[in-house]
């Protein structure tokens, strides 16, 4: 099972049975559900903004064990970050998941670099990322 | 009865290691692997005979129609159709039901009228409905599911009626293993002056089927998922049905006259084959025929049977989990989840242990969704499957759960 170690790491196992920011916002700025037709993961990630910052982030919804732990790591990696910030992240996390980029060596994020090489599984990690960037462009 | 071990060496895939471990598949529902004797047809097919069929006047083209013409002579044989000419080939089960609700749906369905199917249809039972009901004014009806997924027949006699214009329904369902009393549908479905249409995409493979006795008056099905390779599948009709029907593609092949402001159409079943066909696969589809009906699909059936109860009593050992569909009377396949475990995540960790299972909706979102799940995992069995892959299945399945919940401890 030692492939199974590199794609179920501990910090993908921690952040799926313990998801930080699980949730739903009422009267969200941004508020933004999106589906996985190949599989029927479904994502609802929610954003409050104080002024052009996230301050505010949560998700809602139900999927794999991959696309859970992307989704609660995204969460703390947007939390904070300006609308320009946050779009440089998911353009970047996008990028790493094709292989575009290096992951950061000491984020969370590095656990997902496994899941590269499980194409079927690459749309599972990217979910609630293409859901917030969609929000992004509609609560303009 | 057959001998397995014996079977097995016809399929040579069944060879291969995924990584270190044998390839146990168990996605048969989703396709079938295929036997040499397939394979080697293909390959002598163009190797010795390939050239376009019916029209050229040379020695190639004279094989390679009375090839592809045999495998017609083969399916319908086969299907227990009466005769060639309501024996269409098609591109699979998708294809042959869009023809029939095209051809068939766009000239005979009017507003009010119904078109009667099941809870549990694929999406390729549904969709084309969907279209012709959206074009034509006609409604769909649904036949609801019992608590063990068989289909709620009294309800069904309540559903057929006046209105009804057509019944369309899965014969054997890919997601609950169930196989729905289409005969009694068909009577239903001709009581009230409406028409019968069988998806047999999941019984051709692996029961034996007679449209005659079925009683229905079309029926559908996919090569690729009985030995046959993809891109050809089956629509067989009643001739007279089918001749008043229009075309579905227009093209090549499908005409008789063509004018510059009209054509008419060639005679069944060439009036539904427009442009070339997918003559090698149609050819290796025969020969996939050929192999099943000398193992018997008695035998197949029985064998299934007896792998599919057996494999629903294993699984069922396994603590939490929840099994989809009856618990005997079923198809070789079982859908199940584990509470603690995205189907997801089971089916990769699985493969990593050399076993292909399917998780997902297979294509049935209202089935899945009337369910109460988002997704299942399911283990589809086929002629050449053993207990022993059964076992390796159940054995894998304690393993990844073992690997899984050690992390919630």
């Amino acid at each position: 099972m030692s492939m199974m170690r590199e794609l179920y790491t501990q910090v993908i196992m921690d952040h799926y049975q313990r998801p930080r920011n699980r949730g739903e916002l009422e009267g969200a700025d941004l508020q933004e559900h999106l589906l996985n037709p190949l599989c029927g993961d479904e994502v609802t990630v929610y954003a409050v903004f104080d002024g052009d910052r996230v301050s505010d982030v949560k998700f809602s919804g139900h999927g794999c064990s991959i696309s859970q732990a992307s989704t609660s790591m995204m969460t703390e990696r947007l939390s904070g970050k300006s609308r320009k910030e946050a779009e440089a992240e998911i353009e970047g996390f996008k990028a790493m998941m094709i292989g575009e980029k290096e992951f950061p060596e000491t984020d969370d994020l590095a656990a997902l670099k496994g899941v590269i090489r499980y194409p079927s599984r690459i749309k599972c990690a990217t979910l609630a990322w293409t859901a917030f960037q969609k929000g992004l462009l509609e609560s303009k | 009865m057959y001998d397995v071990e014996e079977i097995r060496k016809d399929f040579p895939i069944l060879e291969r290691r995924i990584g270190e471990k044998k390839l146990v598949y168990l996605d048969n529902a989703a396709t079938s692997q295929k036997p040499r004797r397939v394979i080697e047809t293909l390959t002598a097919y163009y190797e010795e005979h390939n050239a376009n069929i019916h029209r050229a006047v040379h020695r190639l083209a004279e094989e390679a129609t009375k090839a592809y013409e045999e495998a017609r002579e083969k399916v319908a044989v086969f299907l227990g159709a009466p005769e060639t000419t309501g024996l269409i080939f098609t591109r699979g089960t998708t294809e042959s039901i869009n023809l029939v609700a095209h051809a068939w749906g766009r000239k005979y369905l009017r507003e009010g009228d119904e078109v009667v199917l099941t809870e549990t249809e694929h999406h390729s039972n549904l969709v084309p409905w969907q279209l012709a009901a959206r074009d034509t004014g006609a409604r769909l009806r649904f036949i609801p599911i019992l608590e063990d997924g068989t289909l709620d027949m009294e309800e069904a006699e309540r559903l057929i009626g006046p209105r009804t214009k057509m019944v369309a329904c899965i014969h054997a369902s890919n997601v609950l293993g169930t196989i729905n009393l289409v005969e009694r549908l068909a009577e239903l479905a001709h009581e009230a002056g409406a028409l019968m249409l069988v998806d047999g995409a999941q019984s051709a493979p692996h029961l034996p089927v007679d449209v005659k006795k079925l009683g229905c008056d079309f029926f559908a099905c996919s090569g690729h998922k009985m030995l046959g390779p993809t891109g050809v599948g089956v629509l067989w009709g009643r001739p007279e049905l089918l001749e008043e029907m229009d075309p579905f593609l227009g093209g090549g092949e499908m005409i008789r006259e063509v004018h510059l402001d009209h054509s008419t159409w060639n005679d069944l079943p060439y009036k539904f084959e427009a442009g070339t066909m997918n003559i090698a696969q149609a050819v290796g589809l025969g020969a996939a025929v050929d192999y099943l009906s000398e193992l018997g699909m008695e035998d197949v059936r029985e064998h299934e049977r007896r792998l599919g109860e057996y494999a629903y009593r294993r699984l069922s050992e396994i603590g939490g989990i929840v099994l989809y569909g009856p618990k005997e009377d079923r198809t070789g396949l079982v859908s199940f989840s584990l509470p603690d475990m995205h189907p997801h995540d089971l089916s990769q960790l699985l493969d990593e242990e050399g076993v292909a299972i399917r998780s997902g909706h297979h294509c049935c979102q209202p089935l899945i969704r009337r369910l109460g799940v988002v997704a299942t995992a399911r283990a589809s069995f086929y002629l050449y499957n053993t207990e022993e892959e059964v076992n390796a299945l159940v054995e894998a399945l304690v393993r990844v759960r073992e690997f899984f919940g050690a992390f919630a401890r």
